[in-house]
């Protein structure tokens, strides 16, 4: 009887076997790279709006504290999107023919919101509160990454579980003085550790990584 | 005084022999491999896929629109989250047990009857476990996201909840499902060996070829055959006992009244293996008619099997006579209510349907005129695997329903999605078994040549 397989099949066969492992590895390795990407999170993108806001602009050059916009983000679960008129309160007097303006006067003109486009989207089955997180000790550049320098607006963190349950975990690593929260050049001092487990007992920081904690 | 040899007074009862007279090796590896090789696929089985594979497109558009939609498509609805759907779970995962006990246990007890049986059996489980695999999947409401019931690292930065028995009942199914398939595959390499070298045509005789692992059945390759499959046998043994036990902490585990009793897992177990043995039967005897089987699959055979449905479905009554006693015996008010409203409640007809198909029908098996009757045997099979999907969904829908506080009482309406989506994967199960039979040897060749083997040798030493 004629052999149905060449010699060279044997090879073959052991060399798919061994070979199997490392495509096996491979895999896994670009399913955990590309899980994390900003393919998948969206970080380190920076959105286009309909204007081209820049908070580099207003927040590094200009200086204007984060609660002039974000109103709500002391007291309120949500931070808050500036209505159109906060934009105007400035607007009416400075650049008030800048063409790149003309969707904000039009939005105050005919009074329709402007279409922002979110940066930071939590998905829908997170209870999430800024208020909480700002009373705390957690500043807005520690989820919110550099925003004095950004022109266009991007999202700095993954917003993934395993990066809220980080700080959750170890708030100590993060949270900083109450009074530095809304400083956008805040850099952790060398003793981060240390200042941060005082202020985890001074503030009465619990480590909450109960399920029900966020989804509730 | 000469005392006579022990082997004369066994041969004043001769046991019936478990294969045909008159055969040997070639006969035996012509018949069997004759189903796979042949170029005429018979009418019937163009017949028997046919309407197993419109089943399965029922599944499909059952399983589809359940994917738009939503399990609202289903009656599921609280106090009653689980019904169709762990019902057919835990009944699909019992079928499977039957071949694990059959290739596992049989061969460790080296009992020799199993050699025709257990190839058929195995495929039955691995299809059953399929067919199982697909309720918990579809009943997570977003299966895409089921990976995250293994503990593989994830962007959440949680582990699974290892406390909770549905985490260890993916430990449990999947173990059972991966040992299963080595412990079949490995069985079968031989045999893939003998299709490839009787395969006329050339496609089959690459891939029968490529499967068959390059055996050419020297004395190593049945060294390391042989130890391989002891080891696999030794690994599937507990998996007969612990999978269903686990499946059983599902409910066990749980305070729910008519769940959370400690007699589960044997009970589970023993049902396990019943409904299993029926499947076989039920499987069995129309294959063993249609491809004309009768001296491989003899008259013993399906008189074993009848004994161990008697056995097991004794167990299983034991379990239902317990359940009832203990509810009793607690004097607790829930737990005496649930017997009652299973006895008397809106689901009453299935309970006591359920006391029919397995406990009061199976007596008839005691008779051996009845027990050597294959149509007697057929029908009864069928009966229990009712029987035991009736009991799996009086355990769950009863249990639920009516808990402890009246003002969250509630009924379980099935709709035709769920009865689709059941019928859908008896399809599945069917058209994989019909696939089967065509394509791979049904009963394992090189062990009913042991057979004959080891029948001659008794023939020559009783002469």
């Amino acid at each position: 009887m004629a052999q149905i397989f060449h010699r060279s099949t044997n090879a073959l066969a052991q060399l798919s076997i061994y070979g199997a492992a490392f495509v096996l590895a491979g895999l896994g390795y670009a399913l955990y790279t590309m899980s994390r990407s900003p393919l998948m999170t969206d970080a380190n993108i920076a959105q286009r709006q309909p204007v081209p806001f820049s908070h580099r602009h207003h927040v590094g050059e200009l200086g204007i504290d984060c609660r002039y916009c974000h109103t709500s983000v002391e007291e309120s679960s949500f931070a808050g999107i500036p209505p159109t008129a906060t934009c105007m309160s400035c607007h009416s007097q400075i650049w008030q023919n800048s063409p790149m303006l003309e969707p904000v006067r039009a939005s105050y003109r005919e009074n329709k919101s402007i279409h922002w486009v979110r940066v930071n989207a939590l998905p829908d089955f997170v209870y999430f509160n800024h208020s909480i997180h700002v009373n705390k000790g957690v500043g807005c550049t520690t989820c919110h990454g550099p925003v004095a320098d950004m022109p266009l607006t991007w999202r700095a963190n993954s917003l993934q579980m395993e990066w809220c349950l980080e700080c959750h975990r170890q708030p100590e690593k993060y949270v900083r003085p109450r009074d530095k929260v809304f400083s956008t050049d805040y850099k952790p001092p060398a003793n981060q550790l240390e200042l941060g487990g005082k202020l985890v007992a001074e503030y009465k920081i619990q480590k909450l990584t109960d399920c029900s904690t966020c989804h509730r | 005084m000469v005392t006579e040899p022990l082997r004369t007074l066994l041969e004043i009862e001769p046991e019936a022999p478990i294969i045909g007279p008159g055969h040997d090796y070639a006969s035996v590896t012509d018949k069997v491999s004759a189903i796979v090789l042949t170029n005429k696929t018979p009418k019937g089985w163009f017949v028997g896929l046919a309407i197993a594979f419109a089943l399965v497109m029922t599944l499909m558009a059952a399983v589809g629109y359940l994917f738009i939609t939503g399990i609202g498509i289903w009656g599921n609805q609280i106090p009653v989250a689980w019904a169709f759907d762990i019902t057919n779970f835990v009944w699909w995962i019992g079928i499977g047990h039957a071949g694990t006990l059959i290739s596992a246990i049989l061969l460790l007890l080296r009992q020799k009857w199993r050699q025709s049986i257990n190839r058929f059996a195995e495929a039955m489980t691995l299809f059953a476990v399929a067919c199982a695999g697909i309720f918990p999947l579809i009943h997570v409401g977003r299966p895409w996201l089921a990976y995250w019931l293994f503990p593989i690292p994830n962007t959440m930065g949680v582990w699974p909840q290892f406390r909770s028995p549905l985490m260890w009942d993916v430990f449990a199914v999947s173990t059972y499902a991966t040992v299963s398939l080595l412990f079949w595959f490995v069985g079968l390499i031989p045999d893939l060996a003998t299709l490839r070298d009787r395969a006329k045509n050339r496609a089959a005789q690459i891939i029968y070829g490529m499967l068959a692992m390059g055996w050419r059945g020297s004395a190593v390759h049945w060294h390391r055959y042989e130890t391989a499959s002891l080891l696999l046998a030794g690994l599937a043994t507990p998996l007969v006992v612990s999978v269903h036990t686990v499946v059983s902490f599902d409910f066990a585990v749980s305070i729910i009244p008519g769940w959370h009793t400690t007699i589960f897992p044997p009970y589970f177990v023993a049902g396990a293996i019943y409904s299993g043995f029926a499947m076989v039967m039920t499987l069995g005897i129309p294959v063993r008619r249609f491809y004309h089987l009768e001296d491989f699959i003899t008259m013993r055979h399906l008189e074993n099997m009848a004994k161990v449905l008697l056995a097991t479905g004794l167990i299983v009554a034991y379990g239902y006579g317990m359940e009832i006693f203990s509810a009793f015996y607690t004097g607790e008010k829930f737990e005496t209510y649930m017997v009652m409203n299973r006895l008397h409640g809106p689901y009453a007809p299935a309970y006591w349907a359920l006391i029919l198909c397995n406990i009061i029908i199976p007596q008839f098996l005691w008779i051996k005129r009845l027990r050597t009757n294959i149509p007697v045997l057929f029908v009864i099979s069928l009966i229990i695997n009712v029987g035991m999907w009736l009991e799996r969904f009086v355990i769950i829908v009863t249990s639920l329903h009516r808990d402890f506080m009246p003002s969250s009482w509630g009924m379980f309406r099935p709709t035709q999605w769920d009865f689709a989506t059941y019928f859908g994967t008896i399809g599945l199960f069917l058209m994989l078994f019909f696939l089967f039979i065509r394509f791979l040897p049904l009963i394992s060749i090189f062990e009913m040549r042991q057979l004959v083997a080891s029948e001659n040798e008794r023939a020559v030493r009783s002469h």
